[in-house]
């Protein structure tokens, strides 16, 4: 005889996830590195932006970067070329990365070279404006691309992104003067859904905007290591 | 895709749940799942992922029941709460306050499951 039973969970759907996230957050801390997870959709120029920033920064800082892509190693390859420690992950089917495959390329990244040394370590997520904003990697801050070829519709078509990003990136604002888009009808969009993101105009081509870029990441680094510890590695 | 590595999600924790009941194997007629609107699941998709992934498993014939929870926000300005229509932006509509505040709409999770087991059911 069977009784029908009923148990109440209450549990998060992805509470697995989040444990994982919770233990790659606890070695960033004990290593006193600002870790960005960097979002967009593909073509939005998450690469070009490393580029340039890598380029302008790594006098200053010591920084390594964990690659996702779905298939090739491609965009490894271009900011490999920069001469910073880079670990490409292949994610094959998943159209993110998720807190296991960064765990994963953390222990890559120890082979080559002790983390505590570095200031920043850049998580260049899989191209995909929807599934990334769900699966935290155990990130300090979520660093979300919008290119102004992508429409001023996007922050509401897919606001979830937009809402879990600390800063927002509009990017390509060199082709504004070719395209019908209203810069300023993007930053709305997006503040209305997210108020309280930074929201900075960027051109990986021209340089416009990445003083300002930068100067956020001088603050969050300043911000992350000021925070008390409380949990070890 | 999205939907995949969330039924693979959710077979993580009933794995977990089953362990709770070993060395018995419970049958489960339903999973009850609160998901919000205002999250990157399509709850018709994830039902089809579901029906897929439990084939042939311990969890064969088990029904996944999913309650959407509306997306509600709260105005700061007069702390009205309101439902966003994304066609027509987050703004609340009293005041035209961006969305600072989500009273519901974020969640992702196993409510309950119904299940039944051999008895007697062990006591403590």
């Amino acid at each position: 005889m069977h009784m029908p039973l009923e148990d109440n969970l209450g549990l998060n759907l992805l509470a697995a996830n989040q444990h994982r996230a919770e233990h790659n957050r606890a070695h960033f801390d004990a290593w006193n590195l600002l870790c960005l997870n960097v979002m967009s959709s593909p073509g939005a120029g998450k690469t070009s932006l490393l580029e340039r920033s890598l380029a302008a920064l790594s006098s200053r800082w010591s920084m390594a970067v964990l690659e996702g892509d779905m298939t090739t190693q491609l965009d490894a390859r271009r900011l490999e070329a920069l001469g910073i420690p880079v670990v490409p992950i292949t994610t094959g089917r998943a159209c993110h990365l998720d807190a296991a495959m960064v765990s994963g390329g953390l222990k890559l990244l120890r082979q080559q070279l002790d983390p505590a040394e570095l200031d920043v370590l850049w998580v260049e997520n899989v191209g995909n404006l929807v599934c990334p904003a769900e699966f935290a990697v155990g990130e300090h801050r979520k660093v979300a691309l919008l290119s102004v070829t992508e429409g001023d519709d996007k922050p509401l078509k897919y606001p979830v992104m937009f809402r879990e990003a600390d800063c927002v990136l509009i990017t390509k604002v060199d082709l504004l003067p070719h395209l019908p888009v209203d810069v300023e009808r993007i930053e709305d969009h997006i503040r209305q859904v997210n108020p309280r993101t930074a929201v900075f105009r960027l051109s990986a081509s021209s340089g416009e905007g990445f003083e300002a870029w930068h100067g956020w990441l001088v603050d969050q680094l300043s911000a992350v290591r000021s925070t008390p510890t409380l949990v070890s590695a | 895709m999205h939907e995949v590595d969330m039924t693979r999600c959710l077979l993580l924790s009933m794995n977990e749940w089953k362990q709770q009941h070993a060395p018995r194997v419970p049958r489960v007629d339903r999973v009850h799942l609160q998901v919000g609107t205002f999250t990157c699941v399509e709850p018709d998709q994830l039902v089809l992922t579901w029906a897929d992934a439990v084939r042939g498993s311990w969890l064969e014939g088990a029904e996944l029941v999913i309650e959407p929870v509306q997306l509600i926000g709260r105005c700061l300005r007069c702390q009205a709460t309101y439902s966003p229509d994304p066609e027509s932006g987050y703004r609340s509509p009293c005041c035209r306050h961006p969305m600072e505040e989500i009273v519901s709409g974020r969640e992702l999770r196993i409510r309950s499951v119904a299940y039944s087991c051999p008895s007697p059911i062990p006591v403590g």
